[in-house]
């Protein structure tokens, strides 16, 4: 048993040790993710249809999933969150072309349907947090977490400019407090959602579990007196 | 030793353990059944098709792709709609009584919604080829009868040009009317029911 | 009863279901650690079934396999569900197996007449990392890539033939669309098939000799008039029902791992593999899975490549030898002298110990620990017909306590 106790020790040594691993050299801000907030959720994919989806594809996520799972009809995502394609059926594809996008930025950019499984939450959270100047690039920008960045600053009307002191902290140039934590909500709300596209099924997963879990308990219940009752003439 | 035994207990328990058991194999085998059904993939690429019907000429027909299959629109004449009344004794199923074959709101003569334009799934109802269309009149190969149908290459079957079929031939019922409805006089909208219906 | 009687004239289905279950009669002292065989047994099950599932929507093309793992994740009916359950289950296998193998070595299972168990249960373990391995190149990320890249690499180690045969495993010059082909299948149908049949040698082999027991009293040796073993119980019904009640307590910890932690903080699914595959980029850092890290901190703890792979290859090796190496007249952990406990002791920290320096970066300390620990772990089987010879075992009793 006690093997047993530290085998799960183990494990759990294991998983803190990767997540480590993960974060590599830079502290990330953490933020909360709520598949359950289908307004933030809806939010999100505002932003993200406006920001993202003229440059990057989600190209496994279909729009129609997106509504029933955000509480929109058809007709409403056709409306106001379909601007790139005309079926409600079709997956989140771009017009550009990867050789044109190689042109313009350098890299193609990336399929964002699995983004945040492969980096993590925090990390975008972070990372779409982490633009600051630097007249050293040819974009004029930079970011903390992801050096060189060929991607543009796309929500810079929404932050305004960020200045980089020597201690490696970020300063809002213009703007008030009320325009940073606004800016984080919006970010929040847009991380949100790449976790939502992520794994759309999350949402069925989490509300299948605790029926799976009373279930066998349920199981156990009736098979362990079964086994003491069959086991009541063992000596 | 054996006296120490519940028999009863044992029996009840098993019967109890087996139920429960029972109900979570049948609920374990509901995902794996269901996950054979068409995806959401399938769904999307078998949505409703829409269709410019404003140049399609008298007597032209349209094949488009339904879900896979072929769909045939046919714009018909007055003659042709009036041969169509006088075909009744030949067929197997003139009043389209078998109700599978097409949704309630064409079940009239012309079996359509608007009497001069027919959409009809193209597929024998006899084993699954593409009927060929042969509007003329008295072909060679057809025979000196022949008022103009479509006719499957396959087994020889004959239908009319609503899609009827000939009595005494291998095909068994009508052609298939798919659910279908005009968004507009010149716009068809193939795999959805008119609102109101379906 | 008619028709089971037609049906045993032509098929001996009534003796098969007594000699391996109604009138199998095993030791009535199982403990906790008897579980893991049957449990063993339902994972192989579920993989096989949802395994099948799987294939049905799978696409084994370079182009075509990532987006196939999404497809499935998204637009299949349940088939995140049937995906995670194959997921999960490929790591609660290991879980299960390694513990099963412990139970061997506490028990001394592998022991005189059960030899041939044993190698059965290693052929299969060894069977089970090529499936597993085979298995992670299929959802075509970066891992898998990387990952069957540098196993594969590990054959070019081979003097003269090696280079040749790493490009004849791979067909291609790198692991491209012919690897991913062959190895889907392998993994859908070839190692599977030698699998069942293996396990079906080694349920033979051992109600041939009959069960170990943590005793290590060989329970055939005291029978009743009736020629059933006085300390033997039926397996089915006692043991059927004790194992049912192990299989749901086993699918509570299974379903909570299934249905909130899926990716276990990037153990069971790492996060690199949520990024395509891409042939011209590294990721920063290679890990195998977690059941192969200790025999990947045994690689790189010889700074010489063959060596390496031979010390890796060795490690497996030596397990098989476990039966020949073990010279004490007691099997079980209860009975024995102070130097094969300490030895086991050992060994299970060293094991423990190179799974963890596998996850991490090869470099000065790591390393070092590595080499310390991958000598522990060979000095338990070098060193052990001579600690295993002059122990002081205890007194083994007649009968299971």
């Amino acid at each position: 048993m006690k093997l047993i106790v530290g085998f799960l020790l183990y494990l759990i040594a294991f998983t803190s040790s990767y997540s480590y691993a993960a974060s590599g050299k830079m502290q990330l801000d953490t933020v909360d993710i709520d598949l359950s907030d289908k307004a933030s959720l809806q939010r999100g994919a505002k932003i993200f249809m406006n920001y993202c989806l003229s440059c990057h594809s989600a190209a496994y996520m279909r729009y129609n999933r997106m509504g029933k799972d955000l509480g929109l009809s058809d007709a409403q995502v056709e409306e106001s969150l379909m601007f790139a394609s005309d079926k409600v059926g079709d997956t989140m594809t771009v017009a550009m072309r990867p050789k044109d996008a190689k042109k313009w930025f350098g890299v193609v950019p990336p399929d964002l349907s699995v983004i945040s499984r492969a980096r993590g939450t925090d990390w975008l959270y972070t990372y779409l947090r982490g633009y600051y100047l630097d007249t050293q690039k040819i974009l004029g920008t930079n970011n903390v977490v992801f050096k060189d960045v060929g991607m543009p600053h796309v929500l810079w009307q929404e932050q305004g400019y960020v200045r980089k002191d020597s201690n490696n902290q970020l300063h809002a140039l213009a703007g008030d407090q009320t325009t940073v934590s606004e800016y984080n909500m919006m970010v929040r709300d847009l991380v949100n959602f790449l976790a939502y596209i992520g794994e759309p099924s999350k949402i069925q997963r989490l509300a299948l579990g605790k029926w799976v879990l009373l279930y066998l308990a349920l199981f156990f219940f009736v098979a362990y007196p079964l086994k003491k009752a069959f086991w009541e003439d063992v000596h | 030793m054996t006296n120490t035994v519940d028999v009863d207990k044992r029996r009840f328990l098993t019967n109890a353990t087996t139920v429960v058991g029972g109900i979570g194999a049948i609920a374990v085998a509901i995902p794996f059944i269901s996950s054979l059904s068409p995806s959401a993939k399938a769904e999307a690429a078998g949505a409703p098709v829409a269709l410019d019907i404003s140049k399609l000429a008298m007597g032209q027909m349209l094949i488009i792709e339904w879900r896979g299959k072929p769909v045939w629109i046919l714009r018909r004449s007055d003659d042709t709609l009036s041969t169509l009344a006088t075909l009744a004794s030949e067929l197997s199923d003139p009043d389209s009584d078998d109700l599978g074959q097409q949704p309630d709101y064409c079940k009239n003569p012309s079996r359509s919604i608007r009497d001069d334009i027919l959409v009809l799934v193209g597929i024998c109802t006899h084993l699954g080829c593409s009927p060929t269309h042969r509007p003329e009149l008295a072909p060679e190969d057809l025979g000196p009868d022949w008022k103009g149908g479509f006719f499957c290459p396959c087994h020889g079957s004959k239908f009319d040009l609503a899609g009827r079929v000939y009595a005494g031939l291998p095909a068994p019922n009508n052609l298939v009317v798919p659910p279908y409805h005009f968004v507009s006089d010149s716009q068809l909208l193939i795999g959805a029911d008119p609102v109101g219906y379906g | 009863m008619r028709l089971l009687d037609w049906i045993d004239a032509r098929f001996p289905a009534s003796k098969l279901w007594n000699e391996h279950l109604a009138e199998y009669y095993a030791p009535k002292n199982f403990n906790f650690w008897y579980f893991f065989g049957s449990l063993a047994l339902v994972i192989l099950i579920l993989q096989i079934v949802t395994g099948i599932f799987l294939t049905m929507h799978y696409k084994p093309d370079t182009a075509l396999a990532f987006a196939s793992v999404e497809y499935i994740m998204r637009d299949v009916n349940w088939g995140w569900l049937i995906r995670y359950l194959h997921s999960t289950g490929a790591s609660a296998f290991f879980v299960v197996v390694y513990l099963h193998m412990f139970r061997g070595l506490l028990y001394g299972s592998y022991k005189q007449p059960r030899e041939l168990v044993w190698i059965f249960g290693m052929l299969i373990y060894v069977a089970l990392m090529a499936e597993a391995f085979m298995g992670y190149l299929l959802p075509w990320g970066q891992m898998s890539f990387w990952g069957a890249q540098v196993i594969i690499s590990l054959f070019g180690a081979i003097p003269y033939v090696g280079e040749g045969l790493a490009l004849w495993i791979r067909g291609d010059f790198v692991v491209a669309d012919a690897t991913l082909n062959r190895f889907f299948a392998f993994h859908v149908i070839a190692v599977p098939l030698v699998l069942l049949g293996l396990v079906v040698a080694h349920i033979i082999a051992l109600h041939e000799v009959g069960s170990n027991n943590p005793d290590g009293v060989e329970i055939k040796k005291l029978k009743n008039d009736q020629g059933i073993p006085v300390d033997g119980i039926a397996f089915h019904p006692y043991y059927s029902v004790k194992d049912l009640v192990g299989v749901i307590v086993f699918l509570f910890i299974f379903s909570i791992i299934l249905f909130y932690m899926p990716e276990m903080g990037g153990w069971f699914l790492e996060k690199d593999n949520f990024i395509p595959a891409d042939p011209l980029k590294t990721p920063e850092h290679i890990v195998p899975l977690w059941y192969f890290t200790p025999f990947y901190a045994i690689l790189r703890a010889v700074p010489d490549k063959l060596f390496g792979v031979l010390a890796m290859g060795g490690a497996i090796v030596v397990l098989f030898l476990l039966p020949w190496l073990d010279r004490s007249p007691v099997k079980s952990i209860r009975y024995r002298g102070p130097l094969f406990k300490t030895a086991l002791t050992l060994f299970t920290i060293s094991f423990f110990a190179l799974g963890y320096l596998g996850t991490q970066p090869a470099t000065g300390l790591y390393t070092l620990m590595a080499q310390i620990f991958s000598v522990i772990y060979f000095s338990f089987f070098l060193f052990m017909p001579f600690y295993t010879a002059i122990d002081k075992d205890k007194p083994v009793p007649d009968r299971v306590t």
